[in-house]
């Protein structure tokens, strides 16, 4: 016992070092990219690699070795594992946004060949598609009134539903919806279209039209709503919804006037969000809509055509002018899903929860 | 305006849990009740009770009689909705509408409910904030959200949402607990004025704020852990903290338990 007491003062003697180390400069990790980058390069040239993938691969395994070496000689174990984080992080980051840049650089430059207001303007009626001309202003049409239709559909039915489970829905029920959405968020495009085609168009005998393509589309988006309307539900603080009944308002009204003002900015972007998903399917258009080269503005009769179909027609038909077509058609469907989605944030900003004084 | 609370063979449950068993009590109008006891001793759960937003959480629910003056808040035909008007409620921590403004929020009560004329509302609202003692602080920017106030003044501007309605009894719920000791004298300041209109019942931790601002007080305590509260006594303010009838207070109060 004693002695345990008396070697005490030993360990706390052991030799500490001063509070300040040698430290890396702030560029240090810039220059390490860089040479990292150069090096990956000549690497790669040397051995004659023709894939710039191969390179930037060798360049993203040479920085973090690279950090760790250095950091390790410089500063020490510890901040070498910091480092090496660090670096991983970065490394993961410019991975994820190397091809969706590329791809936006793609598509614009490719794009931007034939999109113009005639493009935009026009319909495919009387043009060969083997050649040039044409526009892509019937497949727009179509594109924005199945969305809508598919939005006014499932909209409603995904927050009432998510309203239901977040605020009323206790027990069975509510297990059960919540498993049934959940197995739906999985369903793949084309078994959507398929169950339309089958009773839409097979049993009832009704002839391809938008809305029945926007029927499919509804089904994939409502669990989409869904999902991402609860998630925000929960999120509101019970003690507003206890403010709002204990001044004697009813259950509904503070679900309208407060729960759901509270939430409407996550709301609008989880719908944003399900809309972007529907506005690029392809497979129960091409089931139930068919596809045109005219310009049908009633989505309740006839075949219409859509901004991804029609991408995809362009790029079949396989001649220069064709996809020169189908990539700008991919322009506006990006710009078109883009430009929603910037509305629907401005729409949360505006509407969300104010703080400041 | 203000009314008699009478309260006998009153329990309540959270689905098979017996919170708070048997409590019998009255407390007078245009008086300050204060509640004291150790933690989870269901002084909370009572005062949720009389105003029937125990039933609000899951499973919770509640047997015996309320008597508001004349009319049991627990019999049949009687709308949770209607009694949540007549008695209205301060929560512990702040919590304004964080979508509306300090106007809004004064004025939710009344919006919400569909309950007013376009012309008084803007009455309603400056009386309702200068009978909170916010008037002064806030009459410049009562379009502001009412987030950006400070902890003590939301808490004025919430005590002024529930008296805008013109309840007859204001229930408050630890209402200084997270508040500093300014903010929690302003409060206090301001109960005891609003006792000259309302009947208040407040749930406090804190002794001397219970000294300090109740009429009558009531102590509460539990044999032990998971058994349900029960009222121990409740007597003049004075007596229970100078000669209180039951051992068991005594030793509370002058901090030799709980």
């Amino acid at each position: 016992m004693s002695h345990a007491v008396q070697d005490r003062p030993v360990a706390f003697a052991k030799p500490r070092g001063p509070l300040a180390h040698a430290r890396l400069p702030r560029w240090a990790p810039a220059a390490v990219a860089a040479g990292s980058v150069a090096a990956g390069t000549g690497i790669g040239l040397a051995a004659g690699w023709h894939s710039k993938v191969q390179w930037g691969m060798l360049s993203a395994l040479l920085f973090v070795l690279a950090t760790y070496v250095v950091t390790t000689k410089v500063e020490g174990a510890r901040q070498a594992k910091d480092r090496i984080a660090t670096s991983l992080v970065w490394v993961c980051f410019v991975l994820a946004v190397v091809p969706l840049l590329s791809l936006a650089w793609v598509t614009v430059s490719k794009g931007l060949e034939v999109l113009d207001g005639y493009f935009l303007t026009h319909s495919m009626n009387g043009v060969l598609e083997v050649e040039a001309g044409g526009g892509v202003y019937h497949a727009l049409l179509g594109t924005i009134e199945q969305v809508a239709i598919a939005t006014l559909i499932a909209a409603p039915i995904g927050l009432l539903t998510a309203v239901y489970l977040v605020e009323y829905g206790t027990g069975k029920l509510a297990k059960a919806v919540t498993f049934f959405v959940d197995v739906m968020t999985g369903i793949p495009s084309i078994v959507a279209g398929l169950f339309v085609l089958s009773t839409w168009t097979l049993m009832l005998g009704f002839g391809p039209s938008g809305f029945a393509g926007a029927m499919a589309l509804a089904i994939l988006m409502m669990p989409v709503v869904v999902r991402s309307t609860e998630e925000m539900l929960k999120l509101v603080p019970n003690e507003l919804r206890e403010a709002s009944l204990a001044l004697g308002v009813p259950k509904w009204r503070t679900i309208l006037k407060v729960v759901l003002p509270t939430a409407i900015g996550g709301i609008t972007t989880g719908v944003m969000l399900a809309i972007a998903r529907i506005t690029g399917e392809t497979a129960p258009i091409l089931l139930l809509v068919f596809g045109t080269k005219l310009i049908n503005p009633n989505p309740f009769e006839g075949a219409q055509s859509s901004l991804p179909l029609y991408v995809y027609e362009q790029y079949a038909v396989g001649t220069d002018a064709a996809v020169a077509r189908a990539w700008a058609a991919a322009l506006v469907l990006i710009a078109f899903v883009m430009i929603l989605n910037l509305v629907a944030r401005g729409i949360a900003r505006w509407k969300a929860p104010k703080t400041g004084r | 305006m203000a009314k008699r609370i009478d309260v006998s063979g009153l329990s309540a449950y959270y689905g098979a849990h017996k919170a708070i068993d048997d409590i019998s009590m009255t407390v007078e109008p245009r008086s300050v009740t204060a509640f004291i006891g150790p933690s989870g001793c269901g002084k909370s759960t009572f005062l949720r009770t009389l105003n029937r937003m125990h039933e609000v959480t899951p499973g919770g629910r509640v047997e015996g009689k309320v008597m508001l003056d004349d009319e049991n808040l627990y019999g049949s035909g009687v709308d949770p909705v209607a009694v949540r008007r007549t008695v209205g409620m301060v929560f512990q921590r702040p919590n304004p509408f964080p979508t509306m403004s300090i106007f809004d929020n004064v004025a939710a009560g009344l919006r919400l409910n569909g309950t007013y004329k376009k012309s008084e509302l803007a009455d309603i609202v400056e009386r309702s904030l200068k009978g909170a003692n916010l008037w002064n602080e806030v009459k410049d920017r009562l379009n502001k959200p009412g987030s950006g106030l400070s902890g003590g003044q939301q808490q004025r501007l919430c005590i002024a949402r529930a008296i805008a309605v013109e309840p007859d009894v204001l229930l408050m719920d630890e209402p200084c607990s997270a508040l500093d000791p300014i903010s929690t004298l302003a409060i206090e300041d301001l109960i005891g004025e609003l006792k000259e209109r309302f009947t208040i019942v407040i749930v406090t931790h804190n002794m001397q704020q219970a000294a300090r601002v109740s009429d009558r007080t009531a102590f509460f305590n539990l044999a032990a852990v998971g058994q349900p509260g029960k009222l121990i006594e409740l007597d003049d303010t004075e007596r229970i903290f100078s000669n209180p009838s039951v051992q068991a207070t005594e030793d509370y109060i002058s901090g030799r338990f709980g």
